[in-house]
């Protein structure tokens, strides 16, 4: 394991170095002394497994492709944003806008996660084993909320085509989000994501939320809706 | 009979023909206005500022003989790679989307001719305008449709839009019609559907957060290209001196002239500031910082003319970009075409419903055969022609003031024919040394 301790090197070195890496890499990196530092392993397109030793800023894992992050603390606004591929796990908690735009691979949140949690998510599968805050997966595209704990106000407010699972309580759904079948499609999905994310849940507590699609076109009849 | 003399009726100034059509159309369908590019109203403008000209003070250089250089380089501030061009006067952001590909084609095409930069749109960078654009800027969206980190490092320059001179403070909404197969894979959304492009970037809030966002920005591209920040022209000091503060490169700046695909006729019309009334306050801001040509400020919204492009550079910006001006180019609004937009109800020249996708012009539309209509290759040859005739002019006025470049140009070489455009722009009112705010003068 090659060690990047951040005490003695910038921030674009670490970063550079990760990103030197290539396809047929599978080095292992350990980031040491974040201390909050923004934009830590940003830009990888590798699949390496790098783990920060401690708590980051702002946009942890950014526009990650491939690699495996994973942060033994807890996460500023922003991680895994823009995520095309791979998989991050933060151990602690994330802010704001966690897994936001991203269009593929994993995040997984073993903490809490704050408000606008996988907002505009176009793809990505985000499991959070504790609460989200306030509109999340608001205007959310494409992939999988899951959270085991609870949701806050608003949940997937003008939603598109994502999917939301939630086990505990949902302080309010968001404009045009409702409560849908879970068939046993979903069950499958879940129980699969469940695994990954070493959740420790059973997908039959779960209810799913989705889009009603009544705001999909514009209708002056909905403007009360917005 | 009654032969008693009448008056000329007299029709309202305040309910003219055009307020009443407005009226009886919201309380015929309930819903406002939805339409494309930019205000209509008449503005101060360009046309309301003169140059003077070389006289016993100044000597003009000789035309055809000595050199007006018109090159300028964009994003000297951090980035490794800043832009050259060859011209001060480059492509706005417009979508591939909200305009065909031919139309993309074609911007790429004359750009390229003209030795300048185009700029992508909401809904990412697509292979065909990458490939047709020697220059390309990446635009960094609220929506982040189509965004990834493959095209940002394709990309010559990053700009981050925070919001735009036709809707300062709106997001926009890509209608169904116009929605294509390939529009709606780009933006993983499904076919059919209106797309909802947001008014503000999902993951920062304020200029604090936009610093670290650039950081992050600057980190992947490995701070090689240059960062754009576009603000639409609602306080320009404040905004020009956050987006320094922030990191930017360039500054660029859209005034409510500026166009759009689709946005409300409200929006259009009521918020936002004029083109002319936003570039002294942003570059007061710039000198302020002592930042002005080190922070490369870019000017849009109703560039039109190579006269225009020197009234720009004289009040400080260091280069322009033209949106609306380069689709008459291409053959927008082109009269030939009067009679398919009589069908439309409209006619050549006041054409705006972008957002419908019936464009007889080939240029706002996903219809493939209207699309296929514009050859992209004759329409970039007449990109390129306009982009060639701007300069020329913008260089005749430089050389007529003694300017062996177009930026030399200056505010002394400008007079303002209106109080308003005076008090605006800081330039003396045309016969007096006054400007509106500065003392008596004469």
């Amino acid at each position: 394991m090659e060690a990047l301790d951040l005490t003695e090197l910038e921030l674009r070195s670490v970063n550079e170095t990760l990103q030197a890496e290539g396809n047929g890499s599978n080095k292992a990196f350990e980031i040491t002394n974040p201390r909050g530092s923004h934009a830590i392993a940003v830009g990888i397109d590798a699949p390496i497994t790098v783990t920060v030793k401690g708590s980051t800023g702002y946009y942890c894992a950014g526009m990650n492709k491939q690699a495996t992050v994973n942060v033994t603390g807890s996460v500023g606004p922003g991680v895994a944003e823009n995520m095309m591929s791979g998989k991050v796990v933060i151990e602690g908690d994330a802010s704001q806008y966690a897994g936001a735009t991203a269009h593929g691979g994993l995040l997984v949140i073993k903490g809490n996660a704050s408000s606008r949690c996988g907002i505009s998510m176009k793809g990505i599968d985000i499991v959070v084993h504790g609460n989200i805050g306030h509109m999340s997966a608001f205007m959310a595209q494409a992939g999988t909320l899951v959270v085991l704990g609870d949701a806050g106000d608003a949940l997937g407010d003008s939603l598109y085509e994502a999917q939301i699972f939630v086990r505990g309580d949902v302080k309010s759904l968001g404009a045009d989000c409702v409560e849908k079948e879970m068939r046993p499609e979903h069950v499958e999905k879940l129980s699969k994501l469940l695994n990954e994310a070493e959740a420790d849940a059973k997908p039959e507590e779960f209810r799913r939320y989705g889009s009603a699609r009544q705001l999909y076109n514009f209708d002056i009849d909905n403007a009360g809706a917005y | 009979m009654d032969e008693t003399p009448r008056t000329h009726p007299v029709q309202p100034w305040t309910f003219d023909e055009y307020t009443n059509s407005y009226i009886r159309r919201a309380a015929a369908t309930g819903i406002y206005d939805i339409r494309g590019g930019g205000a209509k109203r008449r503005v101060p403008h360009f046309d309301d500022l003169l140059f003077l000209g070389a006289s016993m003070s100044r000597y003009p250089l000789e035309g055809y003989r000595e050199k007006c250089e018109t090159s300028v380089k964009l994003g000297t501030r951090f980035a490794k790679n800043p832009i050259e061009l060859d011209i001060p006067i480059t492509i706005a952001g417009m979508s591939f989307g909200a305009l065909s590909g031919q139309a993309k084609e074609a911007l790429g095409r004359g750009a390229n001719a003209a030795g300048t930069s185009t700029t992508t749109g909401d809904g990412g960078m697509t292979p065909e305008e990458r490939g047709h654009s020697d220059k390309l800027v990446y635009q960094y969206l609220p929506s982040r449709y189509g965004m990834n980190p493959d095209d940002l490092r394709k990309a010559d320059a990053i700009e981050i839009v925070v919001g735009q001179g036709a809707k300062p403070g709106g997001g926009g909404m890509l209608l169904g019609q116009k929605i294509s197969d390939r529009v709606a894979e780009m933006r993983t959304l499904p076919k059919g559907i209106d797309q909802r492009s947001a008014c503000r970037h999902p993951d920062w809030t304020g200029p604090d957060d936009l610093e670290i966002k650039i950081l992050e920005l600057r980190e992947i591209t490995g701070w090689k290209v240059p960062i754009y920040i576009k603000v639409g022209g609602a306080r320009p000091y404040f905004d020009t001196t956050l987006a320094v503060k922030a990191g930017a490169d360039v500054v660029v700046l859209d005034g409510m002239q500026g166009g759009t695909a689709a946005t409300q006729d409200v929006f259009i019309e009521h918020v936002g500031q004029p083109t002319l009334a936003c570039i002294r306050p942003a570059v007061q801001a710039l000198q302020d910082l002592n930042m002005h040509r080190k922070v490369q400020l870019v000017l849009s919204g109703g560039i039109r003319t190579g006269a225009d492009v020197a009234k720009a550079l004289a009040l400080g910006a260091d280069a322009v970009s033209i949106g609306t001006a380069a689709l008459i180019a291409l053959g927008d609004n082109d009269p030939a075409l009067e009679a398919e937009y009589q069908k439309l109800g409209t006619t050549a020249g006041a054409y705006d419903d972008w957002h419908e996708g019936k464009d007889p012009a080939g240029i706002t539309t996903q219809d493939p055969e209207l699309a296929a209509r514009l050859d992209p290759v004759a329409a970039g040859r007449r990109l390129a022609n306009y982009l060639k005739v701007m300069t020329l002019e913008a260089q005749t006025i430089a050389r007529a003031c003694g300017k062996n470049h177009v930026l030399n140009l200056e505010p002394e070489d400008l007079c303002a024919l209106t109080v308003e455009a005076s008090a605006m722009t800081g330039v003396p009112l045309s016969g007096t040394n006054w400007v509106p705010g500065q003392g008596n003068g004469y």
